[in-house]
């Protein structure tokens, strides 16, 4: 699925790094606690998260995740797009609730983790 | 690389919890510079993130040093903070003494010292009650 799909099927607000919206992504989790991400997570390339701070930005960058994306229409701060630009990932801001979210993102092919039974 | 071995130190700003993980991401990029693959940048900067983070919740902040050598990548975290009293409890996945405040910013859910042994080839936790904490993480490269 590619990061502009995923902007159509949750009818997001692209905030930020739009120019990287044509890259593939084949994963995602939704989580808002980063001590799990960081736990549990293998390889996925999208978060999805209820959870407004700067530190989602840094779990995503550390577990190499190319996009984030705010649930229930939360709206980050000027600091955390800062934070985004400059390690390149998509933010993006959809009025879904987490669990519908991450239901449409599923049943339109984004699967979680290969290998791992958890997240 | 040969036998040089590279020496960086990162202040940690324990008032400041926007900033924490920045040590990390410093970290990430200079591993990258350096050549490293893309599995063993990412244990380290998580590894990393995970101590810088602890820092803040807990200690007060503290100094992160990160040492590049030819076969190992050593991290080395030292804080003044309250020290851990029970280093196998804080082992124990789940086993958390942050305050709710900090479980609501995402984090203090009892994962965070056994993710670093998790990424990490060993580690090594000095600690004295009152006097605060070091941590000594080695990733093999």
């Amino acid at each position: 699925m590619k990061m502009t799909d995923i902007a159509r099927l949750l009818d997001c607000d692209v905030l930020c790094c739009e120019d990287q919206l044509g890259g593939h992504v084949y994963s995602a989790c939704g989580s808002d606690m980063m001590s799990d991400v960081l736990a549990y997570v293998k390889n996925q390339a999208v978060l999805l998260t209820g959870l407004l701070n700067t530190q989602v930005i840094r779990t995503a960058e550390m577990m190499d995740m190319v996009c984030v994306v705010f649930v229930r229409n939360k709206m980050p701060s000027e600091e955390i797009l800062r934070i985004a630009k400059e390690s390149g990932i998509v933010v993006m801001s959809t009025k879904y609730r987490m669990y519908e979210a991450c239901g449409i993102l599923y049943a339109n092919g984004l699967n979680r983790i290969e290998g791992d039974n958890r997240g | 690389m040969g036998n040089e071995s590279l020496y960086y130190r990162f202040d940690v700003d324990g008032e400041n919890f926007t900033s924490a993980g920045e040590a990390s991401v410093q970290t990430k990029r200079i591993l990258r510079r350096v050549g490293f693959s893309p599995d063993i940048i990412k244990r380290v900067s998580i590894a990393m993130y995970e101590g810088e983070i602890n820092m803040v919740i807990h200690a007060c902040g503290g100094v992160v040093e990160l040492f590049i050598e030819e076969d190992k990548i050593k991290i080395i975290l030292t804080d003044h903070g309250p020290g851990i009293e029970n280093i196998d409890l804080a082992m124990q996945e789940g086993y958390s003494t942050a305050p709710d405040n900090i479980r609501s910013l995402g984090f203090g859910a009892g994962m965070g010292l056994p993710n670093m042994k998790r990424y990490t080839d060993s580690m090594e936790i000095e600690s004295k009650v009152g006097e605060g904490t070091k941590i000594t993480m080695t990733v093999n490269v």
